[in-house]
């Protein structure tokens, strides 16, 4: 729960508003927080249990289906695996449809918030003035 | 009064604390085995039942395919062992001179609570408020319904339970003391609504010795005030937030927990293994960690009788509480509808809870005095310090992670201190 706490306040660090769905959203509470009016400029998920790698692929699956959310940007991030350092994870992930995974499984927590930091800046100039983020835990 | 408090009031009487781990375990035997080294230990102790985390959510058929197959669960499947089971484990190792608690974490417990009383367990834990808002998404009224129809059985039970408020341990840290005394004392005043005669308050050990023996105080306090007649008693939790990570610093956690229970006049202790941080404690461990707290309270006691105890810091903690009950009690006719009310309006608020029946609109800090205070207060009636230094400066990704590990810096210190001072010798 604290992860989500920390990627609010980092995230309007920098500027974004952001909505916070809480712990293990269903798919159903992600998917419909995403649509018409309230779609967000960016998902970003995190997840700290190690099933990341199983709810992620669910749930961004479930995502790309959706014509209204095919193309919404999404992002997984967080203790991804319980197996620790796997490439193929992340790669799995990646064709599945997210834009970007930081998996801490990975690397240190560091790098990985570091690289999510770098998403974030390159993402700014794009993106319009205002940009709510979603940061949630499927489930 | 049930076996649980009889147990807790005699140590009490006789100036022992009363101290108990938390365990659990899937298999039967290993259950048993644990709960006979705790009641074998070197320690005033009683025993712990905690349950897995498929029974936690209702998932017996997965707790009963990992017992089948022998997969290691992380606690005790009590629903897939079976009140006949459960019965004859208790009857096994259990008595009036070593009760037994089961511990759960479930927001709507009532399959739980049927299975207790059919198998006769002495006493359990949790809350409409405290098992809901900071683990999941049931809504708060549903919980608290829930909990009222919980409260009710365990009432009528042949031997009524007793049941301990788990309100005073809200997200483990970064709670402001007041809120978690506010939240105690009203799950308290909740259960005893519902029946209850026999209930414990709990509190969990924040980052500032005087500050917890603050909030003691007016724990004990306002519960004298608001639940006459009942049978109550307070239990302390070792500190629940990130944990040090050097074995001296543990210990030192660990021994911080013992004397503020001692000087607190606390009762019972929940006591944490060092290894707790990391992986699910051996049964030794636990013992042993229970035989530790046993002699820290020992020496703490002896101690109180040669010098003076810390004294308490005086910063209104008392009175805080206290509007903040009157508050949320002017909001119902019961108190169930009341802690619901008080947060849909945000006058209860736990700041960082992200449930959706939490207004989130306060927020907390580790002020420069090194203890826990209000940076928002949201819709609380509570005070923000004029004098606050720490307020100014705002509430950012970066000193949120140096407030979660505040008690792990402070402890660890020592210990690597001390290498960098071994390694440059």
């Amino acid at each position: 729960m604290w992860n989500l706490v920390y990627l609010q306040l980092l995230l309007e660090e920098s500027g974004h508003e952001v909505t916070n769905l809480g712990v293990c959203p269903p798919d159903g509470t992600v998917m419909d927080a995403c649509r018409g009016a309230d779609r967000p400029d960016l998902l970003v998920l995190s997840t700290v249990n190690g099933h990341g790698h199983l709810d992620g692929l669910r749930l961004i699956r479930a995502l790309r289906r959706d014509p209204e959310l095919a193309a919404l940007p999404v992002v997984i991030g967080g203790k991804l695996g319980v197996r620790g350092a796997d490439a193929e994870e992340s790669r799995r992930l990646l064709d599945a449809g997210f834009d970007a995974v930081f998996n801490e499984s990975e690397q240190p927590a560091g790098r990985t918030l570091a690289a999510f930091g770098d998403y974030l800046a390159g993402l700014a100039p794009a993106a319009a003035a205002r940009e709510p983020l979603v940061a949630g835990v499927p489930r | 009064m049930p076996r649980f408090a009889h147990f807790v009031r005699t140590a009490a009487a006789a100036g022992r604390l009363v101290v108990q781990p938390r365990m659990g375990f899937g298999e039967l035997a290993r259950m048993r085995a644990g709960l006979s080294a705790v009641r074998g230990c070197r320690a005033t102790s009683v025993g712990t039942i905690t349950l897995d985390s498929y029974t936690r959510v209702g998932d017996h058929a997965s707790a009963r395919r990992a017992l089948r197959e022998g997969a290691e669960l992380n606690g005790f499947p009590l629903l897939a062992h079976g009140a006949g089971a459960v019965r004859d484990l208790l009857r096994e190792v259990s008595g009036p001179d070593f009760p037994v608690q089961v511990r759960h974490g479930s927001p709507l417990p009532l399959d739980l609570f049927r299975t207790m009383v059919a198998a006769g367990v002495d006493a359990t834990e949790g809350g409409p408020v405290s098992y809901c808002l900071p683990y999941g998404r049931v809504p708060l009224p549903e919980a608290t319904d829930n909990w009222a129809r919980c409260s009710e059985l365990a009432a009528g039970a042949p031997d009524p339970m007793h049941l301990e408020t788990f309100g005073g341990c809200m997200l483990g840290q970064l709670c402001p003391p007041s809120l978690l005394v506010a939240l105690s004392v009203l799950e308290a005043m909740f259960f005893h609504d519902h029946g209850l005669n026999s209930i414990s308050l709990s509190y969990a050990q924040q980052v500032h010795l005087g500050q917890d023996l603050e909030a003691l105080a007016a724990l004990r306090r306002l519960a004298a005030e608001h639940l006459p007649g009942v049978d109550w008693h307070v239990t302390l939790y070792t500190y629940m937030g990130v944990f040090p990570r050097t074995p001296i610093g543990s210990y030192r956690l660990v021994e911080d927990s013992v004397r503020l229970a001692v000087h607190s006049g606390t009762e019972r202790l929940i006591v944490k293994t060092p290894a707790e941080a990391r992986r699910i404690p051996a049964i030794e461990e636990n013992a042993e960690a229970l035989e530790f707290a046993d002699a820290v309270a020992r020496q703490a006691a002896a101690d109180c009788a040669v010098t003076k105890c810390p004294p308490p810091t005086d910063t209104g903690l008392l009175t805080e509480a206290r509007t903040l009950i009157g508050a949320t009690l002017e909001l119902g006719r019961t108190v169930g509808s009341a802690l619901v009310t008080a947060f849909a309006r945000g006058v209860l608020d736990v700041p960082f809870c992200l449930h959706r029946d939490n207004a989130g609109a306060a927020r907390a800090v580790i002020d420069e005095r090194g203890m826990l205070s209000w940076s928002k207060a949201g819709g609380m009636p509570v005070t923000i310090r004029d004098t606050d230094t720490a307020r100014t400066s705002p509430l950012t990704a970066d000193r949120l992670t140096t407030m979660l590990a505040y008690n792990e810096r402070r402890y660890d210190r020592e210990d690597l201190v001390g290498s960098l001072l071994r390694s440059a010798a």
